[in-house]
């Protein structure tokens, strides 16, 4: 499988812990499943799914703590529904009534280069060779388009992406070595309507995090 | 749905105050927001997305196709019962036959062809049925940053008169209580935005849904006015159109053209016309123009 890097960087950045997601606190650093998604706010098809390998941190870990109001509810689609039959109805929120404030502690001025890997999947059809998607994803990379802006954990972070060559001299991760504990992997959809989360010991070593892959026994559920 | 943008868009947005406090911070006994290692203003992204909505919802009176979903009371012309647009609803979905996954698209999709909100920054409906009730919308705006660092002043003011007799008598009659106020004398913000054609086509964000964003985006604080907020307005809105749907440039990469200067020998602004704003329009991508709305 070929390896493809991306530098993404960005002011701010969230990756909840899930332990902490009322008031979020975030992970350390990027977690595979963020950066997952970055790739495939690039490329994605049902015939391909992508691994991120290695995740190496390139700007110091720093902090900022923000408040915002937000809200406190979801649409409820049974009202949706009794809406839609009647041709009538108040679904609206009043964000008075709604209102939670919640604290939340993010990342500054991140900066990763993240190596990942995508293999074909049972989904693939006749014409799908990973020669496709891989230049499809090289194309689009390069010339920075993407499906969707791709951010750093929560959507009002948005990321700079780059395409790195792996053969270019590149700028060097920060020197820090950290036991991250317990972090989120990923989340398996074997069962779409009931996703597990899975977890890893995240350590930090010379800012370099190398990810096990998705079946290794270092991920747990 | 056919009436879908076709293009992608990137976009930053420059907005200024002039005494007043563009977004007060909860945790800060609503002092302006400030980075605290830079020293640069910040405005949330949902802080600008809460103004969008009221613009749209106050133009629009909040009916279908424009309803608005997360209302501010202030901005409420509720009609307690609204007619929405008559769907011409498929009566198979009820024979029992398709139940559960169908209606619940069904509704998503209705949701977002009457509210606007919905159908441009999305929504989170029925998390019960675990990852099938969300929808993205295809815009997605960043926090907004100073240009340069602003200070923070703080005026205490009094009032002529107190809200209940204990107080009164407590002050024997003098009546007079004080308070506080905090402004930033001026502050130029850049805010950053994206408008993805791939989630517009999930949820039917339209032309006419994007002008009226740009128009939005433009107007939103003439329709704004407060005591706190002092006087702010939209300066400049520079909208990079990509010929492709997936884009032709990175974003980061456009967004450096804008720049925001100060002019020589201006150490404090206090003023728009402290700066220099430039949009350098030489060798653009090829696929990619410059609107400025």
């Amino acid at each position: 499988m070929k390896n493809f890097c991306l530098e993404v960087w960005g002011d701010f950045a969230c990756f909840t812990r899930p332990e902490m997601k009322v008031e979020r606190v975030s992970y350390d650093v990027i977690t595979p499943s963020s950066a997952r998604a970055i790739f495939e706010a690039i490329l994605w098809k049902p015939a391909i799914r992508w691994h991120v390998r290695r995740i190496e941190v390139l700007a110091p870990i720093k902090w900022i703590n923000v408040r915002r109001n937000e809200v406190g509810a979801v649409i409820s689609e049974r009202n949706v529904k009794t809406a839609m039959n009647q041709g009538k109805g108040n679904l609206g929120l009043n964000i008075e009534e709604e209102r939670q404030q919640r604290a939340s502690l993010f990342l500054r001025d991140v900066k990763y280069r993240i190596h990942a890997a995508f293999e074909m999947t049972d989904k693939a059809g006749d014409g799908d060779t990973s020669v496709k998607f891989s230049e499809m994803f090289e194309r689009r990379a390069s010339k920075g388009q993407c499906f969707n802006q791709p951010y750093l954990g929560c959507r009002e972070f948005s990321a700079n992406f780059k395409l790195v060559n792996p053969k270019e001299e590149t700028a060097p991760s920060i020197s820090e070595c950290r036991d991250l504990g317990w972090m989120l992997y990923d989340l398996d959809y074997g069962d779409p309507k009931d996703p597990k989360p899975l977890f890893f010991r995240a350590e930090l070593k010379n800012g370099v995090i190398e990810v096990p892959a998705f079946d290794s026994e270092e991920v747990r559920g | 749905m056919s009436n879908c943008i076709q293009n992608r868009y990137d976009f930053v947005l420059l907005f200024d105050v002039q005494d007043g406090n563009p977004n007060g911070d909860p945790d800060a006994g609503n002092l302006p927001r400030v980075d605290a290692e830079t020293g640069k203003g910040l405005v949330t992204d949902v802080c600008l997305k809460r103004k969008v909505r009221n613009y749209v919802g106050l133009k629009h009176g909040e009916k279908p196709p424009y309803e608005i979903y997360v209302k501010e009371k202030a901005v409420l012309t509720n009609q307690q019962e609204k007619a929405y647009i008559a769907l011409g609803l498929d009566p198979k979905g009820k024979d029992g036959k398709r139940k559960g996954g169908d209606d619940v698209d069904k509704a998503r999709d209705w949701m977002c062809r009457n509210f606007f909100d919905i159908r441009t920054f999305g929504a989170v409906m029925g998390l019960k049925e675990a990852n099938c009730g969300q929808v993205r919308g295809p815009v997605q705006i960043t926090f907004a940053r100073s240009v340069d660092p602003v200070v923070t002043l703080e005026h205490s003011i009094t009032r002529m008169a107190v809200a209940t007799e204990a107080e009164a008598e407590k002050q024997d009659g003098d009546n007079r209580t004080m308070g506080r106020k905090f402004t930033v004398p001026y502050g130029l913000y850049v805010a950053h935005g994206f408008v993805s054609a791939s989630l517009a086509g999930q949820t039917g964000f339209s032309e006419g849904d994007l002008s009226l964003l740009w128009e939005s985006l433009n107007n939103m604080f003439e329709h704004d006015r407060s005591a706190a907020r002092g006087m702010m307005a939209t300066r400049k809105l520079v909208v990079f159109k990509h010929e492709s749907n997936m884009g032709n440039a990175p974003a980061h990469v456009l967004f450096d053209r804008v720049q925001a200067e100060l002019k020589d020998g201006v150490t404090a602004p206090r003023s728009f016309a402290d700066y220099d704003i430039s949009v350098n329009s030489d060798n653009l991508p090829s696929g990619v123009t410059i609107l400025e709305v």
